[in-house]
């Protein structure tokens, strides 16, 4: 009995490049299943969060179990587990798919093959998961089904002679999807009586429940009641609740070898329930824990500071109560001449520190100002010292540095041939050295490049992507750390250095830099009484300056009686405005200045 | 008896200039009967109010309430006479531009009680007067000037405006040796403000005029004070020149924060410790008199904080500045008790000037008012 019900066990992901259709296809996948009526169905059911809807991605990953009466008349339970789809949060998708033992690759039939296509393929093989291609979007005109196929064999050298052809907007053939799945993905495995042996793959924090860990069990059997260990902490808890994941969720008695649903344990902080870390029994510990897991490592570092008006502690609450649930969302507290008291703060990359900036601004309504984004840099000392940086200002004289390294990254850029040279030129500005190219068909190629991780964050998505008209996609993985001649950038207001502004830029880039940043303050900087140089410095050296031209008029030539009250709101506004200037030395500087000069808008 | 100043605005115009965005308008002039007839309905509506009042200036200013005929400036001005206490020394202004003068309209002003006439000049380019839309020349002007002059005004101001499309730094100097020649007693020189909604905004904007630059513009003005101040003439406002004497006593008002009523469309008051303005709506204004109600439409009510604000930034525009004795008789302590800082801050800044009696914007502070009087706001 409980055999064939292992047997009748399908595990899977959806694996997608943006915009492919994965969310859609799991809503008909849900929908067909009969989870739920079309009517009680929310769009993309299982991107939660507001801000994930509305840009249409997702981050936190969900288990759902699906029944399904298949064509041969068996009864077979589904177990769609949902990954993030973003170079990001490569880490969780690893360990989603791991849950699993097969993969659905969806591929659009008008793009073909895709930069994530391709990174989120390459996870699954790793994982050595069972890959059905689906092909979607045939209902478009531009569809190209079977050259899209000949591609996925040709680069991925999978088959695809059965792959279904559907829509899952229109929910064409999505029964062949889940035919595919019966018949393709294998059963799990794992015996229920070994020791346990679970994988957390997803976890979050319940108010009620303290944190949700989502499982996968390989071997043995989680009930509530036990004593659990988890293997990387050593941390023990009482399981209180197991259950599955339908269209609510439902407890259950046990999860068994091969089954994925969640537990709950009165854990109280996410860090305590870590992706990829491996649950067993406290009193029958399994000898080795499940391969693959990692503490995750930001790689992105910005400062986030309270803005004018804005309450330093409220934003110490807030970051303490977004990482409850943000295991990877590191910070801790430090200061800026400039900015006064904050936080430094790190981050999986750019998205996941847009995330976090915009939940900060919605859900908690604080105004904070963010300084620019940078990478933990490497110094190596002339005393041996060996020191790890983010924060610019943390940087030691020069003198004391024998040299410094920095993190580089492997990227893969898909591109239509005819932005190849503009895509070329743009690499080689932002200093990345080719490694090779290859034809993915007769018009789209694959160009690897390996590129510092700081020129990666610094607009180069945006320069991709316009000079591509946004044809273009891009991947990357951190590749290793590599010397490298760096220096700090220094911004002076007035003769004043402004550490917020400090950045730490290769020498070949720090004039252009500079400039950029001087010219930029120049706008946005109102004009004083007195003239107001800005330089851009490294070390004494002033390499950039530009300057904001004294005020020579500011007064209103009438004034009568019917003038006086419009006058006076005009001054209140003045008045208004200079509450919101940040004083530096003798010169006021809106909170404006921080957010244009410093802000990565990824958005543009 | 407390002295009280009374405004009176008359909207009416032969056409609308390009840079004007006042309550006035052209092609109006059969409603002028009913809007004479609101005004003095307005008026009496003051007389309890004004009971312990002495009218010491009055100011009728538009629009152009010389477009108008002679006989309503003096069915009004006599209405005054008749119903309100007036100073025996009131002064009476009136604007007047130069092409809607004549001989008899000038005799019935005086009869009427007017001793001081205000000429919207401009400027003396005739081309630039074409382009900024003004009725006139500058023949009219010389024309209305000896007219004036004939009739026996000698109490004459003449408006200049000064950064205008095409005015070069020497037309701009032209135009003020040329007044100080005539023996003018009293020069607004004022650089032109680019006010949304008016064609030489558009202009503007659409790069089809081009103005001096700062620099120049600054250039000018200082230019024109020196030469005004080595002329004997009294700068005792940002904008005004007069021969000792000759200072308008009702724009002195505004600048002192003493009480006004404003009568007529759009017309500003500041009565008992109140501000209010009326409707910009003609057919509004006159409706709303000829049921017997007020056409206020905004008011708002100034606290002693307020009152002491307004009292500072106006008063700085005077060049004299604010009087500190005046300051402590009129609100009973030293203007250093709340605002001794911020002096301080715009003295090292070289804005503010202090002597022993005196608090005033220095010449770089004149340039840079606003700077300073936004200090002087509550917080």
């Amino acid at each position: 009995m409980q055999n064939r019900k292992r047997e009748n066990i399908r595990n899977f992901s959806i694996i997608a490049h943006i915009d492919h259709g994965k969310s859609t296809l799991a809503d008909r996948l849900i929908e067909k299943t009969g989870m739920l009526s079309s009517r009680e169905m929310q769009s993309q059911v299982l991107d939660n969060m507001e801000l994930e809807r509305e840009r249409g991605i997702t981050i936190k990953l969900k288990a759902v179990q699906l029944n399904y009466k298949a064509q041969d008349g068996e009864d077979y339970i589904l177990n769609l587990i949902d990954t993030p789809g973003h170079v990001d949060f490569n880490y969780e998708v690893s360990r989603s798919l791991a849950a699993c033992e097969g993969a659905i690759l969806v591929v659009d039939a008008s793009q073909g093959i895709e930069a994530q296509t391709l990174a989120n393929v390459y996870l699954a093989l790793d994982q050595d998961l069972e890959i059905l291609p689906v092909i979607n979007k045939i209902d478009l005109p531009s569809a190209r089904p079977d050259e899209i196929k000949e591609e996925i064999e040709d680069v991925i050298g999978i088959d695809c002679q059965d792959a279904p052809l559907i829509s899952a907007k229109e929910g064409l053939n999505i029964e062949d999807v889940l035919e595919a799945i019966v018949k393709k993905v294998p059963p799990p495995g794992g015996d229920p009586d070994a020791p346990l042996k679970a994988l957390i793959f997803d976890s979050y924090y319940d108010t009620y429940k303290g944190v949700v860990c989502y499982v996968r069990v390989f071997e043995g059997t989680i009930k509530p009641g036990m004593k659990i260990k988890m293997m990387a902490t050593d941390k023990e808890f009482e399981v209180v609740e197991v259950g599955v994941s339908t269209s609510k969720n439902i407890l259950v008695d046990k999860l068994e070898a091969g089954d994925v649903g969640f537990i709950t344990a009165s854990i109280k902080n996410v860090k305590e329930a870590r992706v990829g870390d491996t649950i067993t029994d406290a009193h029958n510990p399994t000898a080795e824990p499940l391969p693959g897991y990692k503490e995750v490592v930001p790689m992105v570092y910005c400062g986030i500071y309270p803005a004018e008006g804005e309450d330093f502690n409220s934003v110490r609450e807030a970051l303490e109560k977004l990482q409850v649930n943000d295991a990877a969302l590191v910070f801790e507290p430090e200061t800026s001449a400039a900015l006064g008291f904050g936080f430094r703060c790190g981050f999986l990359g750019l998205l996941h520190m847009e995330i976090i900036q915009e939940r900060l601004d919605r859900e908690f309504n604080l105004n904070v100002i963010t300084t620019a984004p940078s990478v933990i840099y490497r110094i190596k000392k002339s005393n041996g010292e060996v020191l790890e940086i983010q924060n610019p200002t943390n940087m030691p004289p020069a003198t004391e540095i024998e040299y410094m390294e920095e993190p580089i990254v492997d990227a893969s850029i898909m591109t239509p041939t005819e932005y190849v040279g503009a895509i070329m030129e743009l690499c080689q500005n932002k200093r990345g050295k080719f490694i090779n190219m290859e034809y993915l068909e007769e018009t789209r190629v694959v160009m690897h490049y390996e590129l510092p991780l700081n020129e990666v964050i610094y607009d180069f998505f945006d320069a991709l992507k316009s000079r591509t008209r946004g044809y273009a996609s891009l991947d990357y993985d951190l590749k290793g750390y590599v010397k490298s001649d760096l220096v700090k950038l220094d911004i002076l207001i007035n003769g004043q250095l402004v550490d917020a502004f400090s950045l730490i830029v290769h020498r070949d880039k720090a004039y252009e830099r500079g400039r950029s940043i001087a010219e930029k303050l120049v706008d946005v900087i109102p004009r004083h009484q007195f003239a107001i140089p800005i330089q851009a410095a490294i070390g004494s050296k002033i390499i950039a300056r530009e300057t904001i031209k004294a005020l020579r008029k500011d007064v209103l030539a009438k004034c009568y009686g019917g003038d006086i009250s419009r006058k006076r709101k005009l001054l209140e506004k003045q008045k208004e405005g200079k509450k919101r200037m940040r004083q530096i030395g003798s010169v006021e500087v809106p909170q404006e200045a921080f957010l244009t000069v410093l802000k990565y808008d990824e958005s543009k | 008896m407390e002295d009280i100043s009374i405004y009176i605005h008359i909207p009416f115009c032969t056409s609308k200039c390009h840079y004007c965005d006042f309550a006035s308008f052209p092609g109006k002039f059969h409603l002028v009967e009913d809007y004479i007839k609101s005004l003095i309905i307005e008026l009496d509506s003051y007389k309890d109010r004004l009971k312990n009042y002495k009218v010491r200036t009055i100011f009728i200013g538009g629009g152009t309430p010389s477009a108008i005929d002679g006989k309503y400036i003096y069915r009004i001005l006599e209405h005054i006479q008749k119903n309100f206490n007036i100073h025996r020394q009131m002064e009476v202004s009136l604007e007047a531009n130069p092409k809607t003068l004549d001989g008899e309209k000038l005799k019935i002003y005086r009869e009427a009680g007017i001793n001081r006439i205000s000429l919207g000049l401009q400027t003396l380019n005739d081309g630039i007067l074409k382009k900024l839309g003004r009725s006139h020349d500058k023949k009219d002007f010389f024309h209305s000037y000896d007219l004036l002059e004939a009739v026996g005004f000698e109490n004459i101001n003449v408006d200049l405006i000064f950064n205008l499309p095409d005015q070069t730094l020497e037309d701009g100097i032209k135009d003020v040796t040329s007044l100080v020649q005539l023996g003018i007693k009293h020069i607004s020189y004022y650089s032109l403000i680019i006010e949304p909604n008016t064609p030489i905004y558009n202009w503007y904007h659409d790069g089809k005029i081009k103005l001096l630059d700062e620099d120049d513009e600054r250039r000018l003005y200082h230019q024109v004070r020196a030469y005004l101040r080595e002329k004997g003439y009294n700068h005792y406002e940002i904008s005004n020149f007069a021969y000792n004497g000759y200072e308008c006593k009702h724009n002195l008002v505004y600048w002192k924060v003493k009480p006004y009523i404003g009568l007529g469309l759009a017309s500003h008051s500041y009565f008992n410790n109140r501000r209010f303005s009326n409707t910009t709506d003609l057919k509004e204004y006159i409706q709303t008199l000829s049921s017997n109600s007020l056409p206020i439409v905004e008011e708002e009510y100034i606290d002693k904080k307020l009152e002491i604000a307004e009292y500072c930034i106006l008063g700085l525009r005077l060049i004299r500045g604010i009087d500190k004795r005046e300051f402590t008789d009129r609100f009973k302590f030293n203007i250093k008790d709340i605002y001794g800082e911020i002096i301080e801050k715009h003295k090292k800044n070289g804005l503010v000037v202090e002597d022993e009696r005196t608090l005033r914007l220095s010449d770089k502070g004149l340039d840079l008012a606003n700077l300073v009087e936004v200090d002087f706001l509550p917080d």
